[in-house]
């Protein structure tokens, strides 16, 4: 059966076309001056460009971490270019008409349709393409509700109250290795502000696509929910088959203010590598979430691509009753490998967080759980649930978890459970003695075995999510 | 008639182990055959080796459904083409929905052959039509295969997946233990619902009790691997009041040593 689910996941990536686009790409490497000429192509304020350098001063002092069970050789960070944009967006279009047809016609093989008709209904989109945003859709009805969602470049400008507050403030400058390099590099990313008492009246979603050659993407996104109000952001994100690795460092930060929520789902898919641990996009991410008083924010994520992804959103639940969740699939296979999962951080009294995990682990991939659980002196009854779930497909692959817990406050109380799973014989034979080829049968038992987590996404990505597990999966059995 | 089934001087192993030692069956499409026989005597074996279950491996003879290669065929093939087993120990798989699972097993199947596609509206009715008359509660339906049902539960299930699936030949693997009276009653009034001209069953069973509620057109003793004695229903009530000792065939000196 080893040998079944082995070809069933020897699949072509199906994102892994290039575009043919004219793009402005800097030449590779690092120092004072790329910094500089990146502030100076996003026309940026003085202060935008000081926390950059500053950053980067700190990030020179700063050594790679190697705690995470992931092993790649290591970056040359002079190699990379650090700015890339497509030539069609040097003045900017102002409306979708503008818009270079062949970036258009990238975002739709991608079954992303900018083209506001087309697309799903009551989803909003902001289309990141290499180091800039291509296209925000649905601006104006946003607008009426008095929803910000544009790139980050422009809110450094139309808002930069609003930025100048809020940005570094979850994720600070030195917090770690690749989200200082992301303050001192980042080119765009989305930018998110609900104001009080409003509910978003519709999905936001981002897209991030890498297309040129040794290109990092080092996107920011920042996301503030004012009091009371209430936001459904997806991220999805996708890379052309390449040889060469591709490096990504993100840094998303949320803000949930007094009774807001947030949910923020993310549907991973960036280019694997091939069979042999060839190419692939290393995904070193920074995702952290500070909630309020009664606030409330979910991390959903969907991770089934990137060679090598380190990753653990995170929730600092500051505020008395605030709640944190974390929902994540992780598949690999192949030679991937993912060392992902979460930070509780509990602050205010009666806090509550949970924590439901599942990774799926093929061929000969690593697949890990890394979380923590810390209670803080004065989480006063605070509580969290955490279950963690491996499935093991074949035998040829690995499942770790590695549960932190630090609690200083008698009256918190942390439950953990885990189980280690396998697709068993007897389950394949019962799905293949009722009809259903091999293949079916893995993805219909791996969806079954996630449903848990599948729930919390909105429901078109549900869907969405399935199928593109189903895909992963595709050749895993034959 | 012609055989639907027809199974000659089959040799069987798993796990290197011969279970299955020169098995000869015929049945004819609406025939009802019992099979009983002592524990380990390869009964589930043959089940698994007609399903053509992974690691159970074919040494000689031939069998043939329908006129067609049956050993020619991978599993899921196997059951498109109309046979179908329901489990002496049906497992479960977790998360997924017994109606989803059926709904994507009844699709795969129709599909393979050619049929169109019932829509999902049309096969919830069927679903909860079938939950009713194996005495489930449609609640059922939404619960992961399997997922904490109780052993007879279980049983019923697999019931309610054959009432789904409508095969040409249905093997019951001891679809009667643990069942409670009432369920057993279910059980057998859901084969005789099922019999017709056109459908055949194989019933593995260690009860009588079983067979006075169906009715069984032959029973025969599986012992050691094979078939050492066929009859009419009345073998059954035979076997009851004496057991098996009487038909045991000698052991070969060979595997005494071995
Ligand atoms: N995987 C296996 N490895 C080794 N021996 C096996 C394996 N599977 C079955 N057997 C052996 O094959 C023989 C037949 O088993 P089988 O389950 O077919 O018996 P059965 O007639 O169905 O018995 P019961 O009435 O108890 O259900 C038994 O001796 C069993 O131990
Ligand atoms: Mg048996």
């Amino acid at each position: 059966m080893t040998e079944q689910i082995d070809k069933a996941l020897a699949r072509e990536y199906e994102a892994g076309f290039v575009s043919d686009v004219e793009s402005e790409t800097f030449t590779p490497g690092l120092d004072e001056d790329v910094i500089r000429r990146i502030s100076e192509m996003k026309g940026e304020p003085e202060w935008m460009l000081e926390w950059r350098l500053s950053a980067f001063r700190d990030w020179l002092k700063m050594d790679e971490p190697d705690w995470a069970l992931v092993d790649y050789p290591k970056i040359d960070f002079q190699a990379i270019s650090y700015y890339s944009a497509p030539k069609s967006m040097k003045d900017k279009p102002k409306s979708l008409d503008e818009v270079d047809p062949e970036l258009l016609r990238t975002y739709e093989k991608l079954g992303i349709p900018l083209i506001e008709q087309q697309m799903l209904a009551g989803v909003a989109v902001d289309a990141v393409f290499d180091s800039v945003s291509v296209v925000t859709t649905f601006r104006e009805k946003l607008e009426e509700a008095g929803v910000i969602f544009c790139p980050i470049s422009e809110a450094i400008h139309k808002h930069p109250d609003l930025v100048k507050k809020y940005l570094g403030s979850v994720v600070p400058k030195k917090d770690n290795y690749y989200a200082a390099l992301n303050c001192a590099v980042f080119t765009d990313g989305s930018f998110v502000y609900i104001p009080k008492g409003t509910r978003c009246p519709m999905e936001l979603s981002t897209y991030f696509r890498i297309n040129e050659q040794n290109t990092g993407q080092f996107e920011r996104t920042l996301i503030i929910a004012d009091e009371g109000s209430h936001v459904s952001y997806l991220e999805g994100c996708t890379a052309p088959q390449r040889d060469e690795n591709q490096l990504h460092a993100a840094v998303v930060e949320l803000v949930a203010l007094d009774d807001a929520e947030i949910k923020y789902s993310t549907v991973q898919n960036w280019y694997p590598g091939d069979e042999e641990g060839k190419g692939g996009i290393y995904n070193f991410v920074t995702k952290r979430g500070v909630c309020h008083t009664n606030a409330k924010i979910s991390w959903t994520q969907v991770e089934t691509g990137s060679a090598v992804t380190w990753k653990y959103p995170s929730c600092v639940l500051k505020g008395d009753n605030s709640i944190g969740e974390f929902y994540s699939v992780a598949l690999t296979r192949g030679r991937q490998q993912a060392d992902t999962g979460t930070k509780m951080i509990h602050l205010g009294k009666n806090t509550k967080s949970t924590i439901i995990s599942k990774g799926i682990s093929a061929g000969k991939s690593n697949n890990s759980y890394r979380g923590l659980v810390r209670m803080n002196p004065g989480a006063e009854g605070a509580r969290n649930f955490t279950q963690c779930d491996s499935l093991l497909i074949g035998d040829q692959c690995g499942a770790h978890t590695f549960p932190y817990v630090e609690s200083r406050n008698p009256s918190a109380i942390v439950e953990h459970e885990a189980t280690t799973s396998k697709v068993s014989d007897e389950q394949m034979f019962l799905c293949q003695q009722r009809g259903l080829d091999p293949e079916k049968a893995v993805s219909m038992i791996v969806n079954g075995f996630c449903k848990e987590v599948f729930k919390e996404l909105p429901m078109e990505f549900a869907v969405e999510a399935g199928k593109l597990l189903e895909i992963s999966l595709e050749g895993s059995v034959g | 008639m012609s055989n639907l089934l027809t199974i000659k001087d089959l040799h069987a192993s798993v796990e290197e182990k011969n279970i299955i030692k020169g098995l000869n069956l015929e049945v004819k499409p609406g025939e009802v055959h019992a099979i009983m026989g002592p524990n380990g005597a390869g009964k589930s074996t043959m089940g698994y080796v007609l399903s053509g279950r992974d690691g159970y491996s074919v040494e000689s003879g031939s069998v043939t459904l329908d006129g067609a290669d049956l050993l020619d065929m991978e599993t899921e093939e196997r059951a498109r083409a109309g046979l179908f087993l329901a489990f002496q120990y049906p497992v479960e798989i977790p998360g997924v929905s017994n109606l989803e699972f059926l709904k994507a097993a009844v699709d795969a199947q129709r599909e393979a052959r050619g049929e169109e596609a019932v829509t999902s509206a049309e096969f919830l009715k069927e679903a909860k039509a079938a939950c009713k008359q194996v005495n489930l509660p449609v609640s059922f339906l939404k619960r992961g295969v399997n997922e904490g049902f109780s052993g007879g539960e279980k049983k019923r299930n697999e019931l309610m997946q054959m009432l789904l699936l409508k095969p040409k030949l249905c093997i019951l693997d001891e679809t009667d233990s643990g069942l409670d009276i009432d369920a057993l009653q279910v059980v057998a009034e859901g084969v005789n619902s099922q019999r017709s001209a056109e459908r055949s069953f194989i019933v593995v069973t260690h009860y009588q009790r079983l067979l006075d509620y169906i009715k069984p057109d032959f029973v025969h003793v599986l012992s050691d691997g094979k078939i050492v004695k066929s009859g009419d229903a009345s073998l059954a009530h035979e076997l009851e009041a004496q057991g098996y000792a009487w038909l045991q065939t000698e052991p070969a000196e060979d595997e005494l040593e071995g």
